[in-house]
């Protein structure tokens, strides 16, 4: 052993990540030339990869990071694989598109090299849903997790890279940040060879996002009000709220945060969550929960995604054995309220309103620091009052009867199942609806005169990339393997009744 | 004014003038004369500047020595690091750099075993035929018409007569050359047995890289060992990922007996070179490891810069750059041959060693020119001036790949241009 080392340290000086963004360039370079059949083809292929391994990827997110639910992580895998792709697989995301009375020609150009944050809370759901929506789309992603999931994402990664190249995908077209940190990211951020960011974090990552200079989808924090009146079906609504925050221990963002009652029934929807496995905290178990739940150093990271029973524990009180959430009465609806704030675990404020307008004033509160243009929900059979909720609450979508972490994710609405939710401009973001394909690319249009005596051209069968000067191959052994789309009828309808039956068992009843 | 500090320029005339008086006076009216008045200035990547701040891409990378472009952050913070604890050290002693790198090296060099180290590669392959001598007790060295291995006493002698006879240096009786890709006149010069060892560049670089007909290399291996000759591979322009694989000879399929490799291992900022033998080519080392002596051979600082080169080259997104760039550029002549026939006729490709074909016979020094003025420095070959080099380093993006090929399409116009002009227009065959 020497007495006495150099101690050079060499660690800092390495450039691993230039040279991903020269081969992601490539690989966009290239996919952009790809027609839709083989488009579809790689999609369907890493998404059947992906579903899968959905259970042992949920099993090592949770072993990783210490969040969530094993069986409900594998449900959010299996929907974010085959669920994302079914369902945007019928839109034309490639193009060439023909529009004979308006006279328009669209073709569809890939944002190119994607830069995708994914968080602790959702890791491997967000590495498949990025990525499908990526490939979709024919852009080329490389994948940035956060260091907590880093182990589990990347694996992911790697198993989607090589299923892409096996499906016909250029080389490189999925990659994955080994090393994350917060200087490399900064670094990837602003690199100009990055086309686009779509960080999925905290406020703090996607205000960087746009500080980065370059093109960025963020999404902020949620911090969902559930509204229930006095014309809801008291004993759905209370199954469907328990149901959503133990959905995966409340780690979607989401998830509803405080139950704003309206006056009349609050006692009754009380006694019915109570009987639909919430255990209704005393003021002693609230005390004792707020100061376990925050600290001068914000929300405790450890109670992120635990089971309502652990966290009682932790707290110094026991629940009973079929308790699946934590409701925690609270009579000021005000920030200073630390009930009033998102909680990314099954812990829900509960307290009563006067009527619309109070939940309003309540709800706008609730988000007026954090949270804004999320997710809202209302339980309740009147339209006036459901259409008043959703114009005034600061978020983009309301989901109504049905349980808010699944709802407002897209899974059982037609909101299109997301792991990443557009708060817009109240919520600091450029995207106001959920992530879908459309968010990933533009089009080039080809736009005659609108005189009539201007005769439109004949586009019908020519493919824009195969120009005669082609600048990078496509690997030979894409040529005409592509199963024609009716072979794929019987697979698209087991996959239909698959995501189907799990949607059913994740929602209770729809 | 020019300022660099210790020394400063009111002009290029007056480094060009002073250069004629106090360098080189031939080399700096070469280029003067062949209207490339290009006197390097600032570099980073493959861009480089002349003084007047005329921006070139480096297509020329000097053999592969820009390999990984100019100035390569991670090689200079690495070489800046490895001067904070060393110097070029003492030869004589073992060494923690020589012995780090050496390791390294035998582990990505399937089949040897020793990695010698001198600050050249002209001497490295002085190094390898001395060490062909001695394991083989034959004097003969055959090397091919227009190889090209260096100046050195041994290397200038396996090379072009230009380089020998000038310095009454020629050895006609112990250095033999055959035409390239010819079998037959390779087994009748090896048939006299008497042959040490046959040095071959794995692709001729300065011949402008004619490519080696199928399994020429691998028979050439065999008609050794039927002879009892050894096979050195120089792997000066070849290795390093250039062919695709790390090693030229790897891509061919053939085992040398011995290897070199230099210009690309130096990072293009310290002066390096390796030449790789096996247990019997090095057993020179055991009667005698002082037998060749080199005081800045192996020098420490380069250690680690060849140490970063190689942890580079392992990575795969700088494989699959090499895939990609060869694939681009290789669509892109096929086009240009097809599209301007009369002056581009093929293209001399593997990996990224390239070299482009003229119908002219000296259409590759038009060439040059033309891209000079458009923006793109590439040499022409000094032995085939037909042949135009093109070799763009394992790191360029798509991007200035892109560039490249564009610049190439504008100069092409006035590639005919000069052509037409010169003074002898034969058409090709
Ligand atoms: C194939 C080959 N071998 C050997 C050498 C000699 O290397 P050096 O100039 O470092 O002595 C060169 C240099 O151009 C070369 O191209």
């Amino acid at each position: 052993m020497a007495t006495e080392t150099a101690k050079l340290n060499f660690t800092s000086h390495s450039d691993t990540h230039g040279a991903m963004l020269d081969r992601a360039r490539w690989a966009a370079t290239t996919f952009a030339r790809y027609d839709r059949a083989a488009t579809l083809k790689i999609a369907r292929a890493v998404a059947q990869a992906a579903h899968s391994q959905a259970a042992r990827y949920a099993e090592w997110a949770v072993r990783e990071t210490g969040f969530g639910v094993v069986g409900h992580k594998r449900l959010k895998n299996e929907l974010c694989s085959l669920g994302i792709f079914e369902t945007h697989k019928n839109t034309d995301w490639t193009g060439p598109t023909i529009d004979r009375d308006r006279k328009l020609v669209r073709i569809g150009r890939p944002a190119g090299v994607i830069l995708a944050l994914t968080p602790s809370t959702n890791p491997v759901a967000t590495v498949f849903f990025k990525t499908i929506l990526a490939l979709l789309t024919r852009n080329a992603i490389i994948i940035c997790p956060h260091p907590a999931a880093k182990a589990c994402c990347a694996d992911a990664a790697d198993l989607l890279a090589a299923e892409a190249v096996k499906a016909g995908a250029p080389d490189g077209v999925i990659q994955v940040v080994r090393e994350p940190s917060i200087p490399a990211l900064e670094g990837l951020m602003g690199d100009e060879r990055v086309d686009l960011v779509v960080a999925t974090g905290g406020p703090a990552v996607v205000r960087a996002a746009y500080r980065s200079g370059t093109p960025a989808l963020g999404v902020g924090p949620g911090n969902g009000p559930v509204y229930v009146d006095s014309s809801a079906d008291l004993t759905a609504a209370a199954a469907r709220i328990v149901e959503s925050k133990s959905f995966d221990n409340s780690i979607l963002c989401t998830n509803e945060s405080v139950v704003l009652a309206e006056n009349a029934i609050a006692d009754q929807l009380l006694n019915t969550l109570r009987a639909a496995g919430a255990h209704v905290c005393s003021p002693g178990e609230r005390e004792s929960l707020r100061a376990f739940l925050w600290s001068d150093k914000g929300f405790n990271v450890g109670a992120i995604g635990k089971d309502a029973a652990v966290i009682a524990r932790a707290c110094g009180f026991t629940i009973a054995g079929d308790a699946k959430i934590l409701l925690v009465p609270i009579d000021r609806l005000l920030p200073e309220e630390h009930f009033t704030r998102e909680k990314l675990c099954p812990v829900l404020g509960f307290a009563p309103v006067g009527g619309v307008d109070e939940a309003i004033r309540a709800a706008r509160s609730m988000t007026r620091k954090s949270g804004g243009g999320h997710s809202a929900a209302i339980h309740s059979q009147n339209e006036t009052t459901i259409m008043t909720y959703a114009a005034a609450v600061s978020a983009l979508r309301t989901v109504v009867n049905a349980p808010c972490s699944q709802g407002a994710a897209g899974f059982g609405t037609n909101l299109g199942p997301t792991m990443t939710i557009g708060t817009g401009f109240m919520g600091g973001s450029a995207l106001g609806e959920n992530l879908t394909p459309a968010s990933l690319m533009n089009w080039s249009s080809i736009a005659y005169p609108t005189d009539e005596r201007v005769p439109f051209g004949n586009f019908e069968g020519l493919t824009p990339w195969q120009t005669p000067n082609s600048i990078v191959s496509v690997p030979s052994q894409l040529a005409r393997s592509v199963p024609a789309l009716d072979e794929l009828a019987l697979l698209r309808e087991q996959i239909r009744s698959l995501v189907r039956d799990e949607l059913k068992s994740a929602l209770g009843r729809t | 004014m020019f300022d660099y500090g210790m020394f400063k320029f009111s002009s290029k005339e007056e480094v060009i003038e002073k250069s004629i008086a106090y360098w080189n006076p031939g080399k700096t009216k070469f280029w003067r004369d062949s209207g490339i008045d290009l006197v390097i200035d600032k570099r980073e990547g493959y861009v480089i500047h002349d003084m007047d701040g005329k921006r070139l891409i480096d297509l020329h990378i000097n053999g592969g020595t820009f390999n990984f472009g100019h100035r390569n952050t991670e090689l200079i913070d690495t070489l800046k690091i490895a001067l904070d604890h060393f110097d070029i050290g003492n030869h004589w002693f073992p060494s923690v750099a020589r012995t780090a790198l050496a390791e390294a090296l035998v582990k990505v060099c399937p089949g040897f075993d020793y990695a010698f180290f001198t600050p050249g590669g002209a001497e490295a392959i002085d190094v390898a035929i001395k060490s062909a001598r001695y394991a083989t007790q034959r004097r003969k060295i055959i090397s091919i018409i227009k190889g090209y291995h260096g100046h050195s006493g041994l290397s200038m002698a396996t090379g072009d007569a230009r380089f020998s006879k000038i310095f009454l240096s020629d050895r006609p009786d112990e250095f033999i050359q055959v035409p390239f890709n010819d079998l037959a006149a390779m087994e009748r010069a090896l048939s006299s047995r008497d042959i040490a060892a046959v040095i071959l560049e794995t692709i001729p670089a300065t011949y402008g890289f004619p490519m080696p007909h199928d399994g020429y290399n691998q028979s050439v291996k065999a008609l050794c060992e039927q002879y009892g000759a050894l096979y050195i591979a120089d792997e000066v322009q070849t290795g390093l990922l250039r062919t695709g694989e790390m090693w030229g000879w790897q891509s061919y399929g053939v085992q040398p007996d011995i290897f070199v490799n230099a210009k690309g291992i130096s990072g293009g900022i310290y002066p390096f070179a390796i030449t790789m033998l096996t247990k019997r080519t090095g057993a020179w080392m055991e009667e005698d490891g002082a037998a060749h002596i080199s005081t800045s051979g192996g020098a420490e600082p380069g250690c680690f810069v060849a140490l970063k080169v190689l942890e580079i080259l392992k990575r795969p997104e700088v494989r699959a750059n090499v895939q990609y760039l060869t694939r681009y550029f290789g669509d892109a002549f096929r086009d240009m041959v097809q599209s301007d026939g009369d002056v581009i006729v093929g293209l001399r490709q593997k990996g990224v060693v390239m070299g482009v074909e003229f119908a002219h016979p000296e259409g590759a020094v038009h060439a040059s020119r033309a891209l000079y003025e458009n923006g793109v420095w590439a040499i022409f070959s000094s032995l085939d001036k037909r042949v135009l080099q093109f070799k763009p380093g394992v790191l360029m993006s798509y991007a200035l790949a892109e560039e490249v090929v564009d610049r190439f399409r504008v100069a092409l116009p006035r590639m005919r241009e000069l052509i037409a002009q010169a003074p002898s227009v034969r058409s090709a065959a």
